[in-house]
């Protein structure tokens, strides 16, 4: 949140397909969708299985544990919202479940980012009702 | 029914290109419309085709052109890849025999008016993108693309250099093109030290926002061959979009585009080999996005893009001279029509001191909405 309390990024404007994940979210859990008729795990939420094309889900926790699969580090202002936030560090992480997220990486030296590199997810509320995941160094598996 | 020689591109139109134009995108737009039915021999009221890009409809040509009797109009949502995939749609509405003359139009003020780089947002097909990645910090499609570069770079050794490769070649090909934005020189020194955007792109890697039009005609090939100039036949055609196509996040193998899929089905229709292109106009939103691109098409094998356009195969007068025009990086932001329309001042002999020497089969490409892709191949008619 900024100084003045006011938060000026970008916001998500969840759907009936995605409301679950961003309660979740809030409640400091990283869920994923798991298709109900063939066990499928998908990210993003969305309405339909595409192997099995059953729109019936279960929301599963994740464990929060993956590694890096590849990264930007953002030097430039694309949103006012990020300007004091720069350089960002983006990773794109494979999670133990098999499918990826993306969240800003704190606390990896330019240098020492890799594919491979264990991270996991921690959450902040950014403004009442929003929180959001970003990644943190994790243990080797 | 194959599309294979069913169509012919007769006519190429463009505006000046700028960073200002002062007039709305509708009037730039019919000006570079009119210029490219004239360059065919065609008259407006000849058009009964049109597929319009975003922000105008078929209904502004109809009424400003005057265009008495519109078959045909659609539209080819593909981001990058459209003006390509347009191509395809208007040679198999004219296979179809629905129409004989279909006119494609591309303009915008991408650079005195809405910035591009902001526009995704606002993009129905980024949705998933919009909803999961951008209230992340993932906003503009350089932050978007970058992550499918980097991770080319930690699995193939590819070094931004290499990148600059491309954006320095680009630049002195734009120095010998009348009408582009860029005309100063450009080193790899340059490029080296143009100021980090979203690692591993720098400023030169980012192609430009520009403001202008480009238009072009495509016939049925039996009647191209009575028209002004000598047509350039649409060899083989096609469009391909990537697993996971809106999010490259998901995507099973980021470093591979959707061309990947649509190559092989526009080589086997044209009938050609990769040796017998003699020219090619590759969709250069961004520097990587050539290289990646190159590979897809089979001009080299994955992870060698990096060698291959080091060694100036890429150049005027190397092994497969790319963008003799400029492309998006240094001409202007022309959603890649202006690739189409120089392609076709190549196979025509048009192309002045970017001319390649007897040029008579080239390939086009278009690549947008996060991966998705669109090749044609044309022969001199």
């Amino acid at each position: 949140m900024s100084a003045t309390g006011t938060y000026n990024k970008l916001v998500p404007e969840p759907t009936p397909h995605s409301a679950p994940y961003w309660e979740g979210l809030n409640r400091r859990k990283l869920l994923l969708q798991k298709c109900r008729g063939c066990g499928e795990i998908r990210h993003y939420p969305r309405p339909m299985c595409p192997s099995c094309h059953s729109m019936e889900v279960e929301w599963v926790e994740a464990s929060g544990r993956g590694v890096i699969h590849s990264w930007t580090i953002t030097h430039h202002a694309f949103h006012p919202g990020v300007r004091e936030d720069l350089p960002y560090t983006l990773a794109t992480v494979d999670l133990e479940e098999g499918v990826r997220m993306l969240a800003q990486l704190r606390g990896v030296p330019d240098d020492k980012l890799r594919i491979g590199l264990p991270v996991r997810v921690e959450f902040e509320t950014v403004k009442d009702g929003l929180t959001l995941p970003y990644l943190v160094p994790g243990e080797p598996a | 029914m194959s599309l294979r020689e069913k169509g012919a591109i007769t006519g190429v139109g463009e505006t000046a290109y700028s960073r200002e134009s002062g007039r709305s995108v509708l009037s730039l737009q019919l000006e570079a419309s009119l210029k490219a039915i004239e360059d065919a021999g065609l008259k407006p009221s000849d058009i009964d085709g049109v597929i319009p890009y975003s922000g105008v409809v078929a209904e502004d040509f109809i009424t400003n052109l005057g265009l008495p009797d519109l078959r045909f109009s659609a539209v080819t949502p593909l981001g990058g890849a459209s003006c390509v995939a347009a191509v395809q749609c208007a040679v198999a509405a004219i296979a179809a025999g629905i129409c004989n003359h279909v006119l494609i139009p591309v303009g915008r003020n991408g650079a005195s008016g809405g910035r591009i780089g902001m526009r995704v947002q606002q993009m129905p097909q980024f949705r998933l993108v919009g909803e999961f990645e951008m209230p992340l910090g993932a906003i503009a499609p350089a932050q978007l693309y970058a992550p499918m570069a980097r991770r080319h770079m930690e699995l193939y050794g590819t070094t931004s250099r290499q990148l600059g490769e491309i954006a320095v070649s680009t630049r002195a090909n734009a120095m010998l093109n009348g009408n582009a934005v860029m005309t100063k020189p450009m080193t790899i020194e340059d490029h080296q030290a143009s100021r980090m955007i979203s690692d591993p792109f720098r400023l030169f890697d980012c192609s430009l926002e520009s403001d202008g039009s480009c238009a072009i005609v495509v016939s049925a090939a039996e009647r191209a061959r009575d028209l002004r100039k000598p047509p350039v036949v649409v060899m083989g055609v096609a469009e391909g979009h990537p697993d996971s196509p809106s999010v490259i996040t998901q995507r099973p193998d980021m470093t591979r585009l959707g061309i990947a899929k649509a190559a092989p089905r526009a080589f086997e229709m044209a009938g050609v080999k990769h040796d017998d292109i003699d020219v090619a106009e590759i969709y250069d939103c961004f520097t990587y996005i050539v290289m990646c691109q190159l590979e897809d098409l089979g001009f080299c094998k994955k992870g060698e893009g990096g060698p291959f356009v080091e060694s100036g195969a890429i150049r005027l007068g190397g092994k497969l001279p790319v963008n003799t025009h400029g492309g998006l990086l240094s001409q202007a932001h022309m959603v890649g029509m202006n690739h189409i329309a120089e392609l076709v001042r190549q196979l025509r002999g048009e192309a002045g001191k970017a001319q390649v020497r007897d040029a008579e089969i080239g390939l086009v490409t278009g690549y947008g909405d996060m991966g998705d892709g669109s090749v044609a191949i044309m022969r001199r008619g």
